[in-house]
Order: C-alpha cells, then sequence, then structure tokens
C-alpha cells in the first residue's frame, strides 16, 4: 500500500499473496552506492543512492544535501557491507580528456 | 562557464506570472522545429514578451547571439503528491559539438518551495559526455542545486546540463516552461567582452564543485580552456598552464 507521501506502509499487504511483505522471516536487502574522490575507500564521498528492499522508504532522487557517511570506510564502520566496487579501467585511446560518468562507484548493503 | 547556467531571479513581472498560470493551463501550441522567435511567438503572445523582457533578451543575446531559433518548448507539470522524481539526466542526445551550444530557458511563474519539488541542478555538469538519463543512478551529488526560488524566476542552462524535476510533495501543482533555443551565428564573443582580462575570469573558469572527483575536476578545468579558447577566438589561452604543458612537443618544430 502506498500512502499519499509516497512512502510504503510497513504494514503493507502483498497484492498478489495477499500476505504481509515484512513479515519475519524474510530477508531484505538495502542498497546504499557511495561515489568517492579517488579510487580509495577511505576517500570522502561527492555522491549517494539509496535503495530500500523493505519498502519502507522511498529514496530518490535529489532527496538530500548531505551525505549519509563522509567516507566509503564510515559507511562500514556502520555495518554495510562492501559487495561491489568500480574497476579502474584506462581512458579509451583519443579520448583521455573527456568527462562522464562518476569513476569510484562502490556498492554495499545491509540485510535486514 | 564553470556553473553552466545563469539565474535570474523574480525578474518577471508579477501580472506577467499571474497570467502564464492560465497559459499554462490552457495549452501552448506547438512550435515548428527550428523556428525564428519572430515565427515562433506572435507579437504580443506570452511567449514573445517573455523572451523580450530586457534581462532575457540581454541574457540570451550574450549566449546564443542574435536571432536564435527555437528548438522546441514544453510546458513540465509536477502533480501534487506525485510520489516519483524525474531521473538525473541531460536532455537531447550525447552532443559531442566542440564549438556551439544551445541554451534551455526554464521559467518558473510561482513561487517554488522546497516541498514542491523544484529542478535539480548539478553545476558544473554541462561539459560532461553522458547520454539522457544514463545519469539516473545518482540521486544526490554534493553541491547540487535544489532550486527553490521566487515567482518570475527565469534560470538559463547549458544543453548539456545534468538535471531533473524533483519530487512533488506538496499539494501545490507546479509548473515550469521551457524553451530550447538553437544559436544561428557562431558564439564568438557576443557578450560584453570589457572585462576579459580580469582576474576574475580565470577564477570562474578554475572552479571546482564539491561533486567532483579531484583527478577528474582537473580534466573540468582542461575542456573549459578548450570551449573559452573557442568562444573568446583566443587559440592561446590558457589557465595555470594546463592545457600548455600537454602540447608541448619540441620534436614537431621547425629546425630550419
Amino acid at each position: 500500500m502506498t500512502t499519499p507521501d509516497g512512502q510504503n506502509s510497513p504494514d503493507s499487504q502483498d497484492s498478489r499473496t495477499g500476505q504481509d511483505s515484512s513479515r519475519a522471516g524474510q530477508v531484505r536487502q538495502q542498497v546504499l552506492v557511495l561515489y568517492l574522490n579517488t579510487s580509495a575507500l577511505d576517500s570522502e564521498v561527492v555522491g549517494w543512492a539509496r535503495y530500500d528492499g523493505t519498502g519502507r522508504t522511498r529514496p530518490t532522487t535529489g532527496d538530500s544535501d548531505e551525505p549519509p557517511y563522509g567516507t566509503g570506510v564510515a559507511a562500514l564502520e556502520d555495518g554495510w557491507r562492501l559487495f561491489q566496487a568500480a574497476q579502474l579501467i584506462p581512458p579509451y585511446p583519443g579520448a583521455e580528456h573527456e568527462t562522464s560518468f562518476l569513476k569510484h562507484e562502490f556498492f554495499f548493503e545491509k540485510l535486514v | 562557464m564553470a556553473h553552466g547556467f545563469l539565474r535570474l531571479d523574480a525578474i518577471v513581472p508579477q501580472e506577467m506570472n499571474d497570467e502564464a498560470l492560465g497559459v499554462f493551463a490552457d495549452g501552448l501550441d506547438d512550435v515548428p522545429y527550428g523556428s525564428p522567435v519572430r515565427a515562433a511567438y506572435p507579437e504580443g503572445s506570452f511567449s514573445r514578451r517573455l523572451v523580450e523582457l530586457p534581462a532575457v533578451a540581454g541574457a540570451l543575446e550574450s549566449l546564443v547571439g542574435p536571432d536564435p531559433t527555437v528548438d522546441h518548448h514544453f510546458v513540465h507539470i509536477r502533480e501534487p503528491r506525485e510520489g516519483s522524481a524525474q531521473p538525473l539526466h541531460a536532455d537531447a542526445l550525447i552532443d559531442l559539438r566542440p564549438d556551439a551550444f544551445d541554451v534551455q530557458l526554464m521559467y518558473y511563474p510561482q513561487d517554488v518551495t522546497a516541498e514542491m519539488g523544484g529542478t535539480l541542478i548539478v553545476p558544473g555538469s554541462h561539459l560532461r559526455r553522458t547520454n539522457e538519463s544514463d545519469t539516473g543512478r545518482y540521486q544526490n551529488l554534493r553541491g547540487q542545486t535544489r532550486l527553490t526560488c521566487p515567482a518570475g524566476t527565469v534560470v538559463l542552462l547549458h544543453h548539456g546540463i545534468w538535471h531533473g524535476g524533483r519530487r512533488n510533495d506538496s499539494d501545490r501543482i507546479r509548473f515550469m516552461y521551457k524553451i530550447r533555443f538553437n544559436p544561428t551565428v557562431p558564439q564568438v564573443r557576443l557578450w560584453d567582452t570589457a572585462d576579459l582580462d580580469s582576474p576574475a575570469v580565470g577564477e570562474e573558469l578554475g572552479r571546482s564543485f564539491p561533486w567532483y572527483e579531484g583527478a577528474t575536476g582537473r580534466l573540468e578545468i582542461h575542456n573549459r580552456i578548450k570551449l573559452w579558447r573557442v568562444l573568446t577566438a583566443d587559440p592561446d589561452f590558457d589557465l595555470d598552464y594546463w592545457a600548455t604543458r600537454i602540447t608541448n612537443r619540441p620534436a614537431q618544430r621547425s629546425h630550419a
């Protein structure tokens, strides 16, 4: 069930099964994506995104101005588990000066 | 040059802001792509009066020159409590032009509060080569602008800037009117260049933004130098030797 403010109600019912979608015993993944200043995990956060598999929150574009953590390591200290880090890929020949996506992307998870 | 957008607060008179809400609710006729302003917007029409406001007309002429064409226009509407935001994106297609840029006008006829989900704009993102909403994964970037503004505000943006309509969590409908302009003349020294040698020029071109990775921020400065050389017709312009250093090729010089 979605409330008028776009938040999923914690006691929502699964429309297909009629069961409580947040019932005990079912593990859900919360994902935190941090973009860091360098390829070092202890460098400062320059961008962030969150996705919530519990449905209890609906993070979205432009919803906060302050990052949840100052560095990647600070997220580890708070219990987030790193499961993917961006590879270091040499620039394409001829496009060494082009800028595009953020390079230092780290995916973290919590299972709740 | 560094920010990629120019904000003009409350420059549209309140009577036009009041009129705009009705005009936008009724809908605007489509404009054929590439129409001259005079053909797109008849004398006396709301859009014509908007683009001929002195502050708007002056800024547009400084950026795209005289007689630009209207690429297209559109009234963006964010419904009350609609529940979602646009993904972060740049308009149109990935754009490789090194010597031309389009300008998008965004006009806000109402006071825009934080709750109404004003446009998200990422300063300094306009020279990034990304395609449309491929940046949708980025929810928040340090130093982003979550626009709140008084009624009658106009923002002029480089076509490549990352932006998106934020989620409207208020009970009010929000309007934003966008017009994209294409230049019809080379964009060389179109603005008042009396202060071209001012130290402030270098300070602005060398500006960093909080969301830049340090190393990539240097590339941004390099790319601004290249664009500034085009816009000022000064092929030797440099800033802190960034461009000169990496183009010095003694072996290619003539020894005759």
